[in-house]
């Protein structure tokens, strides 16, 4: 196993209130091996999106990554990296799909050209080799007819179509990570289905690594290799995707697990997390999840750091010293594998 | 590209668009073509019998000085047009450069531009070019043009701003971004192209203005000098004429109001066709 992306302890800031500064990514820490997939999950304002985009340093201003992270890919340390010897790596050793592919591509622009674009942002390469390279590419992420898709602009073509192209386009300069950014959710279900097949095979064929964001437990049983879960800024259960879904014993996970719809079993009505997430500029102290903990106790005012719950398996809950993190969870709570 | 091409197409299917670029058209055929067809503008060959009515030999008459007025308005097209077509082309290059730059490095840079820009739109655009020629005596055409050029990329500069504002914070800039694309591209390839429409729309509608501009600077004599025949200043010349000649001006006039109007009718369908909203 070569461990091609190590992130430790990134904390990504924004200015609040007066001078002080808010935390939405606290303390993230995560690494990727070779061919492997790691999917990301969380809701809306976890800070799994600015994890992402920290990788390449491309969060905003007046966002900043504080020192004291680590982002590494291979030898190379990301954060020492300025100007062009950034742009080098952004596309090259990791490529980036959006979410949404309706707006990802330039309007003006044919595909080919676009493809192309991204082949010449890091190879020297004369136009009618890249355009046979584009060629290749859209073959390989499963476009029918891709000889004329060449010459079609992004309005011409479906979202799942345009997705597949999004894909060509960070494949272009080859990376050896692909970070894929909630690349299903404005797709059809069906769609959805094929994109993350094309991802598959790409893992397979290339041994590219994936980050897979998501909000979707759905797509991540059977797909990817670990999951880490991510709640208000931090990382806060994180195992092998088989004991995650076998096993989920953070209360927060536990919480995600048992909003999801059964289709096997009895009717039950659906148990979702009370309350929302906190805004970052107001993480509670102690375990963040203690207010909306329906298993908080008095060990919860102290932040937990990450405990092992079992091999390939850790929390960042005190349950699991206790001795309950693999305890009666209540009803509705076993994962729909 | 395609997208200009698709607005184009759209301003041409509305029918005051269509209007105005044919008007437009026919203009700038006379105006390419006409000098050659038609009398010198400048003979006078018969000074003692000048101001001639419309008839036969001279379709627009002569004026005081007995030259052929329609050779003059059609000499005198080339002229304007020129002037505008350059000075436009020259205002809105700047505008976008400045545009560009002031949304795209944003801060301090930003701040120091746009400032400037508020200031020069406070003062009228006709002041600054009143101020200069009336001590720059006989100016050549070529600094008229480029002194109109000069002072007409405040507004461009502020709307190509917000465009690159707009655009910079569109998924495919930042998509573009995170694959590597160098500065030059990220610029050349997806804010420019994108904000080509507003930049069109103003050109059109510009090269009205500075059609009026150029006519009115002549009218009082201190635009383009004679005997280069221009509208403004042929208008100029007839009023002594303007009871017993009264075509050396009226056929100048017409000049300005057809063609600034048809440019205003095809900048304002484009402006539809690249804009909806604002039909």
């Amino acid at each position: 196993m070569t461990r091609v992306l190590e992130v430790a302890n990134l904390r990504v800031s924004f200015p609040g209130a007066g001078r002080s500064r808010f935390y939405p990514v606290d303390g993230v820490s995560f690494s990727l091996e070779r061919g492997e997939m790691l999917a990301l999950v969380g809701e809306s304002g976890c800070g799994k999106s600015l994890t992402s985009l920290a990788l390449l340093q491309l969060i905003p201003p007046p966002g900043r990554i504080e020192s004291g992270s680590v982002i590494r890919l291979g030898e190379t340390d990301v954060l020492a990296l300025k100007g062009e010897a950034l742009r080098r790596i952004r596309g090259r050793r990791i490529g980036m799909i959006f979410q949404d592919p309706m707006t990802s591509l330039n309007p003006v622009f044919t595909v080919g050209a676009q493809i192309v674009e991204g082949i010449r942002a890091h190879f020297k390469m004369p136009s009618a080799e890249a355009r046979q390279k584009a060629l290749q590419l859209l073959q390989e992420v499963g476009i029918p007819d891709p000889v004329e898709r060449l010459k079609a602009y992004p309005h011409q073509l479906s979202g799942g179509m345009r997705q597949r192209v999004m894909i060509a386009i960070a494949l272009a300069a080859e990376p050896e990570i692909l970070v894929a950014d909630e690349p299903t959710t404005a797709l059809d279900v069906t769609v959805q289905a094929q994109i993350l097949e094309v991802l598959d095979s790409l893992r397979a064929r290339r041994g590219m690594a994936v980050l897979l964001i998501t909000h979707d437990l759905g797509i991540v049983a059977g797909r990817a290799d670990r999951v880490a879960v991510m709640y208000a800024g931090q990382i806060v259960e994180e195992a092998t995707t088989s004991r995650l879904f076998a096993n989920p014993s953070h209360p927060y996970t536990q919480g995600l697990f048992a909003s999801v719809p059964r289709i096997t079993g009895p009717l039950k009505r659906l148990n979702p997390i009370r309350g929302s997430v906190p805004a970052p500029a107001a993480w509670p102290t102690g375990c963040r999840f203690r207010p909306r903990c329906p298993q908080a106790f008095d060990r919860s005012e102290i932040e937990p750091p990450l405990i092992p719950v079992e091999p390939e398996h850790r929390m960042r809950c005190w349950l699991a010293e206790e001795g309950r993190g693999t305890g009666d969870r209540g009803p509705g709570t076993r994962a729909p594998v | 590209m395609t997208a200009i091409l698709e607005a184009l197409r759209t301003a041409w299917r509305n029918p005051r668009g269509r209007t105005g670029a044919l008007l437009l058209l026919i203009v700038a055929i006379a105006a390419l073509i006409g000098p050659w067809l038609l009398p010198d503008p400048l003979a006078q060959p018969d000074i003692l019998a000048g101001g001639r009515p419309p008839g036969l030999g001279h379709p627009f008459g002569t004026d005081q000085l007995s030259r052929d007025v329609l050779a003059r308005v059609v000499t005198g097209a080339r002229i304007s047009l020129g002037v505008s077509v350059l000075a436009v082309a020259l205002s809105v290059t700047l505008g976008a450069a400045v545009g560009i730059v002031s949304g795209y490095w944003g801060g301090a840079i930003d701040a120091a531009l746009m400032r400037l820009v508020d200031g020069a739109l406070a003062i009228p655009r006709l002041f600054i070019l009143l101020l200069v020629l009336a001590v720059w005596e006989r100016v050549p055409v070529l600094a008229l043009t480029l002194m109109i050029g000069a002072t007409g990329w405040f507004a461009t500069s502020r709307l190509v701003r917000g465009e690159v504002l707009r655009i910079r914070e569109e998924a495919y800039v930042q998509a573009a971004q995170a694959l590597g694309a160098r500065r030059r591209r990220i610029i050349f390839r997806h804010l420019l192209p994108n904000a080509l429409g507003p930049l069109l729309v103003a050109a059109t509608l510009g090269v009205g203005d500075v059609i009026l501009l150029e006519a009115g600077l002549s009218f009082l004599g201190l635009g383009i000098q004679p005997p280069t025949p221009s509208w403004g200043g042929m208008i100029l010349d007839s009023r002594e004429v303007m009871v017993s000649a009264p075509w050396a001006g009226i056929f100048p006039g017409l000049a300005i109001v057809i063609t600034v109007l048809s440019a205003n009718l095809f900048g304002d369908a484009l402006r539809d066709a690249v804009d909806p909203r604002s039909a």
